[in-house]
């Protein structure tokens, strides 16, 4: 990690007498995009330590959904993550699906499949946004923040609304697909692929980004699944896994496409998976789109559904953009839950800063810090 | 040394649960998922099989839950090679909860553990640092055991 130096630190640490120093970065950084303190120790420039402080934006979410009935919980679910907001909502509608022991309709896991998707796209292009500007090119930020619109756009055609979409149901979906959504969304997919290509050119030639990202804060295989580390950044160190191939939920075994993995594991690679992995979900958007025609127009998009749970526990997990989310139900056969617990991606990954960060340059770690995808409305629940 | 599986079935796992580690009682399963609950005394030991023989390397979550009369830890543990999870769930008494702490194995669990503990109060032994994480240092409560109520409402 020092290989590269220009100046012989490692001979003049021995020359001075050198203490170590804790700097606080955050609450409010740049950097943090939210509200999380990162202390680092230095050792000069090193990074000896560190310690992720979270817990600002707290507000025992679990514990409000104990005061409320199922289908209130939908649109609180949308507010764990204002950027992936149906996955969460996906994954709560999952649970109690589960819990209930009732299938969906056909149509909806497509529809399901396709939302989650362009979240999927949304999310890694706001991840994007933001490497570009941690790392000092305000162009990045600006052409990721345009293609993002667009499928925001895709959002309102579909439910309504830009970002908090409340679409998910116990049961199925709220609403079919609108008229012409099929044919929007492919424009839209296509359009991005090209200019996908941009963006990544703009990355990619620039020495800046590359010299800042390549051979830095190795992970290996073992450390990452020993420390929980999941998602993109899991898949970049040489991990296998990806939930939507190896564990499938909905229809995702209907349809075909690849996981990404690279085993170098730096923060490079946990990078290059990201950028991999929009391509692969306008490819499963296009396979989904079709199966959604494929079913016709009067196709069921939604079952009724008992207001009350049997008891019992239920868990389900999906793929998030950022990682592994689970959420585990008590039921105790009325119409609130009794326990709901979310298993959020974040939260376990930026335990992990320490080991990502250490023995890199203080310079580093908000382009270290970047690839983790900050996002604290899950973090902190 | 026993035999270790890298990628063990759901009946593979349900059988050598049964053979070497006669305290787990697997309640159910269905695909790719084993639902299994332990005793207190015996929770590290299973948990250190999963993880060194039936190659469980990736540990989800810890869960608390409180049932008032007693409260229930509950892992969630994934083999990265199969997708398989077991739900392993141990109870522990009200009036004494204590119960090992798996980061040593896991070190993912460490932050789980930590929440787990300051919101319901159950303690973790041998964890490195047990400390406050999302709440403010000065609670001296643990704010999502059902004894604390939310609202008038409730």
């Amino acid at each position: 990690m020092m290989t590269d130096s220009i100046v012989p630190v490692k001979e003049m640490e021995d020359r001075m007498d050198t203490d170590k120093m804790w700097v606080i970065m955050g609450p409010q950084h740049p950097f943090s995009h939210g509200l999380w303190t990162l202390k680092v120790q230095l050792d000069g420039e090193i990074v000896t330590d560190a310690e992720p402080i979270v817990g600002y934006l707290h507000r025992g979410w679990e514990k409000e959904t104990e005061n409320r009935t199922y289908p209130k919980i939908i649109p609180m679910a949308d507010r764990l993550c204002y950027a992936a907001s149906m996955t969460y909502t996906h994954l709560y509608c999952m649970t109690v699906e589960k819990a209930l022991g009732i299938d969906i309709p056909e149509k909806a896991k497509y529809i399901r499949i396709v939302a989650d998707e362009v979240c999927r796209i949304q999310s890694h292009l706001m991840w994007l946004a933001a490497v570009g500007t941690d790392l000092g090119n305000l162009t990045v930020f600006l052409w990721c923040m345009r293609e993002r619109e667009f499928f925001l756009d895709l959002n309102v055609k579909l439910c309504g609304a830009r970002m908090t979409t409340n679409y998910p149901r116990i049961g199925g979906v709220r609403n079919d697909t609108t008229e012409l959504f099929d044919r929007d969304i492919i424009r839209a997919v296509d359009r991005f692929e090209k200019a996908m290509w941009d963006i990544i050119a703009l990355i990619d030639d620039s020495s800046i980004f590359v010299s800042r990202m390549k051979d830095i804060s190795f992970l290996t295989r073992e450390q990452c699944a020993n420390m929980g580390l999941t998602g993109p950044a899991m898949r970049g160190c040489g991990v296998d896994f990806d939930i939507r191939r190896d564990d499938p939920y909905d229809n995702y075994d209907q349809v075909d496409f690849e996981v990404p993995v690279l085993t170098k594991g730096d923060s490079y690679s946990r990078y290059m998976i990201r950028i991999e992995e929009m391509f692969q979900s306008c490819d499963i958007i296009r396979q989904a789109v079709k199966k959604i025609q494929a079913l016709g127009k009067n196709a069921p998009y939604r079952i009724k559904t008992p207001s009350k749970v049997p008891a019992g526990t239920a868990f389900t997990r999906l793929e998030d953009p950022r990682g592994e989310s689970l959420m585990y139900l008590v039921s105790d056969g009325t119409d609130k839950p009794y326990r709901l617990k979310v298993r959020s991606p974040i939260f376990t990954n930026v335990s992990t800063s320490k080991a990502m960060c250490l023995g890199c340059r203080i310079a580093d770690v908000p382009a270290i810090l970047a690839q983790i995808d900050m996002c604290l409305g899950e973090t902190d629940r | 040394m026993a035999e270790v599986l890298q990628k063990p079935t759901v009946e593979e796992i349900v059988s050598k649960l049964n053979s070497d580690c006669p305290c787990v009682n697997v309640t159910r399963t269905e695909t790719r998922r084993v639902y299994a609950t332990a005793p207190r005394e015996n929770s590290f030991q299973v948990c250190k099989y999963i993880h060194d023989n039936l190659t469980f390397e990736h540990c989800s979550t810890v869960i608390g839950v409180d049932y008032v009369d007693h409260m229930t830890v509950v892992y969630h543990l994934t083999n990265y090679y199969t997708g398989v999870m077991i739900e392993l769930s141990v109870d522990i008494p009200a009036d004494d909860l204590h119960i090992e702490s798996v980061t040593p194995i896991w070190e993912g669990a460490n932050w789980h553990e930590r929440e787990t503990w300051e919101l319901f109060g159950i303690v973790f032994d041998n964890h490195p640092k047990l400390q406050r994480l999302l709440t403010p240092d000065t609670y001296e409560f643990f704010p999502f055991r059902k004894s604390y109520k939310l609202r008038g409402s409730e």
